[in-house]
């Protein structure tokens, strides 16, 4: 109802500073007042298996690629409790659509370390078919839309997608990860406005890590993070310690509730840090201090929700260095394996642009294949999957 | 058969496929109770709900990123943007998403339920910024299928085959048509083939071939050559992308000569791909250079719209001079 009054009065949104949510105190105390969410002991190992497995997983790749085996890598350092404990608070069937560095969530899901290596590689057993930079995993199996590079444009499909959801019934939800810098993006408005005038069951999960790419958040917005958006689109919202697994996974589950229950979106605002570089191409010492990294480095997601584990007994240093030592030698073994397979056939160029291939696309492979049968020395992958034994007559006739 | 005009037409189509598959969801600007500026999607509301036909924000990358989840998801948009003019804010997402859906995941998912419609081009004193052919921009991304009706019975065939198809499509609606052009239109389901030319009239001197509204411009120019004893084939692309390559081909073998008119600018424009295409495949058999019937490379003028569109004298005339090159 409108209220008239009869003074000036200017708003800056300065009167809605928005609090953060913590259950765990560094040493892995809960805080007075705090209540332990409901998290059975398999439940938990499970989330801090996959965060330890996603750092270790991390380190070896980014060592990978400064050995010059991998032409990329983006780590999720620093912000695994954020992503692995949205994940483990959803259905295991809800969909995921992430940005780039949340591979801890595919992790959780179970995606395999070979599943891993094969994308990261893109050879002949890469989902995505050779065809994406590293990182860009994707599962349709475990509910994950594929990684697609242009930023924040999983935003709006994240709201489509789960509008769809809500008219099949099924009783799943859409949760879509994003950093500050892409709250930016035009996508992200056109998202929240459109799930929540359509009553859309996502939960819009901002990692807020403090950087995008060299450009720290405070260039980045004006106002108090992200989480105040929610406000003008009316929108459920609450900000989390993004570096404390429990409260992250207590939020989610919360959301998850009033997004399923009421078909009504949530904005979560994770607050984190980016400890690791943007990518291996980028070199956080140009832009941040050392002293910064380390006052979080104290904060480590990992060490917080390993002492309550110990503590609680459903975990312990041994089963930590077992386990960090299977995990390591697991990677380097796929990784040995991944990089000695095969890359895509040469049909994979063609194949997927459309559901079946024009013949305009067909007339172009059989125009380069010609090509390579001539020079295969220049273009050994694909010529790797012609067989170059076969009477090559046929082919060279050509479809003048 | 009953006749309508093209608007009808593709509201019946749009009927025919809500009714068909609950699947199928339209949406867009102003699409809701009011049925869309131009009453494309009339009715739909009252008889399929709001679930399943509404007015979204006016936020056309959000309306093209939500359809695009919402096609991954299994549903089957069918988002209107109100004006072909205003699809840019979307571009990221049609070439960026919409397109590259299927190729960047290996299968894993694809956008093939998306349809995306939209009114496109001049002829209704829209100025500037409701007269644009924006379709060169989009004949140029692997992934996308465009296609144009010409007349209402096109209009239906060939929307019911794009919301059917297997991968996404740009369905562009000529615009001055919408009320224009009445003709006989089947009442039952039918489609026409996505990727297929149509000779809409055969000839032996001259190839013609356009699409959309500009398909009754070359139809009159071919009238006055036929007066002069100038014998044309006329085809109807009616995809732009896939374009049947073959069937234009087959008709330049014949007649030795060939005109492309559109809309829209004539750099950077599709009559290019089509001529540099056309060359390759029948160099020793043309009689003349291919020509191009184009707009002028200006933005779209609003008082002095006549001079700037190809009409059927400047096709006339091109037709003239490739005769007697």
């Amino acid at each position: 109802m409108t209220q008239y009054v009869h003074q000036p009065a200017f708003l800056t949104g300065d009167e809605f500073s928005i609090d953060t949510f913590s259950l765990l105190d560094p040493e892995g105390e809960l805080y007075e007042g705090a209540s332990e969410p409901a998290l059975e002991r398999d439940h938990a190992r499970r989330l801090y298996q996959a965060m330890l497995a996603t750092r270790i997983l991390d380190e070896r790749m980014l060592a990978a690629q400064r050995q010059g085996r991998l032409s990329f890598y983006m780590q999720c350092t620093g912000e695994e409790a954020a992503v692995v404990g949205a994940t483990a608070a959803l259905n295991d069937a809800d969909m995921i659509m992430a940005q780039y560095r949340e591979q801890g969530a595919l992790m959780y899901r179970g995606f395999t370390i070979d599943e891993f290596m094969n994308q990261l590689f893109g050879n002949e057993l890469d989902y995505g078919k050779g065809r994406q930079m590293p990182i860009h995993y994707g599962s349709r199996k475990l509910h994950y839309m594929t990684i697609s590079s242009p930023l924040a444009t999983q935003i709006p499909q994240a709201t489509g997608y789960a509008y769809g959801q809500k008219l099949a019934g099924d009783g799943h939800c859409t949760l879509t990860f994003f950093g500050e810098g892409a709250a930016s993006e035009g996508d992200f408005h056109a998202a929240l406005n459109m799930a929540s005038v359509h009553q859309v069951p996502v939960i819009f999960f901002c990692r807020n890590n403090g950087y995008a790419i060299s450009t720290p958040a405070i260039e980045q917005f004006a106002a108090d993070g992200i989480a105040p958006r929610a406000f003008g689109y009316h929108m459920h919202v609450i900000r989390v310690d993004g570096n404390d697994a429990l409260a992250v996974f207590e939020a989610t589950t919360q959301a998850r509730k009033i997004a399923v229950e009421k078909n009504q979106p949530v904005l979560i605002e994770a607050m984190s840090y980016r400890l690791a570089a943007h990518s291996s191409s980028d070199d956080p010492s140009g832009y941040r201090s050392k002293d910064e990294e380390e006052i979080w480095r104290a904060k480590d997601p990992l060490l917080r929700l390993k002492k309550w584990l110990v503590k609680k007994g459903w975990w312990s240093e041994e089963e930590e260095a077992a386990q960090q030592e299977s995990l390591r030698k697991e990677v380097l073994d796929t990784l040995k394996r991944a990089e000695k397979r095969s890359p895509p056939p040469l049909e994979s160029l063609i194949s997927d642009v459309y559901a079946d291939v024009t013949p305009a696309l067909q007339r172009q492979l059989d125009q380069l294949k010609r090509h390579i049968r001539r020079y295969p020395d220049a273009y050994p992958k694909g010529a790797k999957s012609l067989d170059l034994d076969v009477d090559t007559a046929t082919d060279a006739q050509g479809d003048a | 058969m009953p006749t309508m005009n093209m608007l009808q037409a593709i509201n019946n189509a749009l009927d025919i496929a809500m009714a068909e598959d609950e699947k199928v969801i339209c949406f867009g600007e102003d699409v809701g109770v009011f049925g869309g500026v131009f009453r494309a999607t009339s009715h739909l509301q009252d008889k399929y709900g709001k679930a399943r036909c509404f007015n979204t924000p006016l936020v056309e990358q959000g309306i093209i990123g939500f359809a695009n989840g919402l096609a991954a998801q299994g549903s089957v948009p069918v988002a209107e943007i109100q004006f072909a003019d205003y699809i840019f804010p979307a571009f990221d997402q049609i070439v960026n998403e919409t397109a590259k859906f299927r190729y960047r995941s290996g299968d894993l998912f694809n956008v093939g339920g998306l349809t995306i419609r939209t009114p496109y081009g001049g002829g209704i004193s829209g100025g500037l910024y409701h007269s644009q052919s924006p379709e060169a921009y989009f004949t140029h991304t692997p992934g996308l299928k465009v296609v144009v009706p010409r007349n209402p019975y096109q209009a239906k065939g060939l929307l019911l085959a794009a919301i059917r198809d297997p991968d996404p499509v740009l369905f562009l609606e000529p615009k001055r048509l919408y009320r224009a052009a009445v003709g006989d239109v089947p009442e039952e389901d039918y489609q026409l083939p996505i990727g297929e030319a149509e000779i809409v009239k055969d000839g032996s001197d001259i190839t013609l071939v356009g699409w959309g509204a500009q398909m009754e411009v070359i139809g009159k120019a071919a009238e006055l050559a036929e007066e002069q004893g100038i014998s044309c084939e006329v085809i109807d692309l009616r995809s732009l992308l896939p374009w049947d390559e073959d069937t234009v081909a087959e008709s330049v073998f014949k007649t030795g000569r060939l005109i492309v008119s559109h809309e829209a600018p004539l750099t950077g424009g599709f009559a290019g791909e089509i001529a540099a295409t056309i060359q390759e495949r029948c160099f020793l058999y043309l009689e003349s250079p291919i020509a191009r019937v184009t707009g002028l490379d200006t933005p779209f003028p609003l008082v002095l719209e006549k001079e700037y569109l190809p009409d059927h004298l400047k096709i006339f005339e091109a037709i003239r001079e490739s005769v007697n090159f």
